[in-house]
């Protein structure tokens, strides 16, 4: 590592002030604090407690996110196989490498396309504002991807990744600062421009464009078949071949990355192992989730309805594990007080739960939920600090 | 039952501000503390509480077509359609009755006087309130109804702009490039505000 640390000392002064590339000096800046540690403090948030500086953080995430990222790609490919081949194919019976390959050819350009336009523009900011290309881009464009549907259009996730990144980030300063979470806020961003392939039954699976499909296939998620037909586990389990564990495990139709539940769990633990996902913000959706689920059961009198289905396949279906553990933890755009974080995570848990059951207008809620609860994070914090100071005031007082 | 869902509907659905955007001067004007949204946010609510109403009253007995059966019988008072004097009859209601409000309230309650004062003549205004005044006419709420409609737009008034507040404290902080900052940075929130709100559109109640 020797003679790379002496190239990058000798490069250095090109890209200091008054050197030769000064406007260039963020990327030198990245790709020198990429390969070794770097001797600054960090000074904007989202602040840390401990040994753990941003870059650290921002990794840490993206090893928890490896796990969704592998399965997801095999997934593309399994369904694609299920779709064209047998519709009853099991997971055990799929050619795992060509359905990771396939899988592999559908990602990759999609993560190509994120990476090379967002951090662009990133860096064309970085340039013209002076400041660093932060990691944080490192995981919002690992996130992004793994949101959406497999045959997304490539200019499509252009636009998104353009949209987050410079709307929902670099207009308020960049990393740290933003206000909601830039992979969300580019993915709701398509989702309201170009609906046709980012919702619906048709786009979850790869192929459906090439009208490949077998006969009986159908592209809908456990979500959709519940939006359409309500609490009726016997007929989707007979049209999409999809009990409860397939759910969890995830060989089931959606999003690149969010369908393993399990996969979820696993970067669930890595974060709060590592102490940088917030368990609360966790434990708060699926106790918001479970709270109103539980509720609307005990109030619904028909039990073939949307709102008699249990807690239980709320939490594999849709997205839910995947927005909780790793969209609401987001630490600059969530809550920043303990007991904030519990009330942010509760109503984004209870919020994704009532569009799905009470809104007709949207089948899938957890995205709506956390933008929606991004937005009044800032003002649960205010009060929460306001209440805490005047517990103090009167706990000095008395003494 | 009827008038919960017009309330919640009011709030959350058909948000003053981040759904129909009225109000916008005052809400982007007076939303840089949370302390001075809160008092804005609670006066828009007090006044649209009671105005509403009163201009519903006006707008069933007075102005529209038939509405004058009360004094002068049915077959006359078919005649007369007074409802293009509505505008002018609202404003002026609305004016009318925030002078005589903070009057009240400066005489009977000084406190909630210091709290609100200064945003009564400000709001008499608003668009909010001459807006939802113009809403209840065009839904044919009764007064019961407008009450109900009056406070639930208020409310979500009052929420959206306390939410904004606290969202510029936070981005105080915020590096924002020299060209967006104060108000511009303000409109990019508010459409990303809005974008949260997207969440209750097309909830049916």
């Amino acid at each position: 590592m020797k003679f790379l640390r002496d190239a990058l000392h000798k490069l250095e002064p090109l890209f200091l002030e008054g050197g030769k590339l000064e406007k260039a000096y963020p990327l030198f800046e990245a790709a020198d604090t990429f390969l070794f540690t770097p001797g600054q403090k960090t000074r904007s948030g989202p602040h840390v407690r401990d040994g753990l500086d941003l870059k650290r953080t921002m990794i840490m995430v993206v090893i928890a996110l490896i796990p969704a990222t592998l399965f997801g790609m095999w997934n593309v490919g399994f369904q694609f196989q299920r779709a064209t081949t047998d519709w009853g194919l099991g997971p055990g019976d799929a050619s795992h490498l060509e359905a990771l390959l396939y899988g592999a050819l559908r990602f990759l350009p999609i993560y190509a396309v994120t990476i090379v336009v967002g951090g662009t523009l990133e860096a064309i900011f970085a340039a013209v504002r002076k400041h660093e290309i932060n990691e944080g881009f490192l995981v919002t464009s690992l996130l992004f991807p793994l949101t959406l549907p497999p045959d997304i259009p490539l200019w499509q996730v252009a636009i998104g990744i353009a949209f987050g990144v410079v709307v929902g980030k670099e207009v308020f300063g960049g990393t740290g600062m933003n206000i909601l979470n830039p992979a969300l806020t580019a993915r709701i961003f398509l989702y309201f421009a170009y609906p046709g392939d980012i919702s619906g039954d048709r786009v979850w699976i790869s192929g459906s464009y090439a009208q490949d499909w077998i006969d009986g296939a159908t592209g809908a998620t456990p979500l959709g078949y519940f939006f359409g037909n309500g609490n009726n586990m016997a007929g989707m389990q007979d049209t999409l071949q999809i009990s409860w564990m397939d759910a969890f495990m995830g060989w089931i139709p959606g999003s690149i990355g969010e369908t393993s539940t399990l996969a979820c769990l696993i970067g669930a633990a890595i974060l709060i192992f590592s102490g940088i996902g917030s368990w609360r913000i966790m434990l708060g959706c699926l106790f918001g989730m479970c709270g109103l689920t539980v509720l609307l059961n005990a109030l619904s009198s028909d039990p073939t309805h949307y709102a008699s289905i249990g807690p239980a396949w709320h939490l594999v279906v849709g997205s839910f594990a995947f927005g909780s553990v790793f969209m609401a933890t987001d630490p600059v755009s969530a809550a920043q007080t303990n007991l904030g974080r519990w009330i942010y995570g509760f109503m984004i848990g209870a919020l994704t739960v009532m569009v799905r059951v009470l809104n007709p207008a949207y089948p899938a809620g957890i995205m709506l939920a956390i933008i929606f609860m991004n937005v009044f994070a800032p003002l649960i914090d205010y009060y929460v600090t306001k209440a805490n100071i005047k517990r103090r005031k009167v706990r000095l007082e008395l003494q | 039952m009827e008038l919960i869902n017009l309330a919640i509907k009011a709030i959350f659905i058909e948000n003053m501000a981040l759904a129909f955007f009225l109000g916008m001067c005052s809400f982007l004007a007076v939303s840089k503390k949370v302390e001075t949204a809160n008092g804005l946010g609670l006066a828009v609510v007090f006044v649209l509480t009671i105005v509403t109403p009163i201009n519903a009253l006006i707008q069933n007995y007075l102005l529209e077509e038939g509405a004058l059966t009360w004094a002068l019988g049915a077959e006359k008072a078919a005649e007369i359609d007074l409802s293009f004097l509505g505008f002018i009859a609202f404003i002026a209601t609305i004016a009318a009755v925030v002078q005589i409000v903070e009057m009240t309230i400066d005489r009977f309650s000084p406190a909630l006087y210091a709290a609100l004062g200064v945003f009564l003549p400000l709001i008499a205004v608003n668009c909010a309130i001459l807006g939802s005044s113009l809403f209840m006419v065009q839904r044919e709420y009764d007064v019961l109804q407008s009450l109900v409609f009056g406070f639930g737009s208020g409310v979500g008034f009052w929420l959206a702009i306390i939410a904004l507040a606290a969202i510029r404290e936070k981005l105080k902080y915020s590096n924002v490039p020299p060209g967006l900052r104060g108000l511009g940075i303000t409109f990019i929130t508010t459409g990303l505000m809005s974008l949260g709100f997207m969440i209750f559109g097309g909830i049916q109640l």
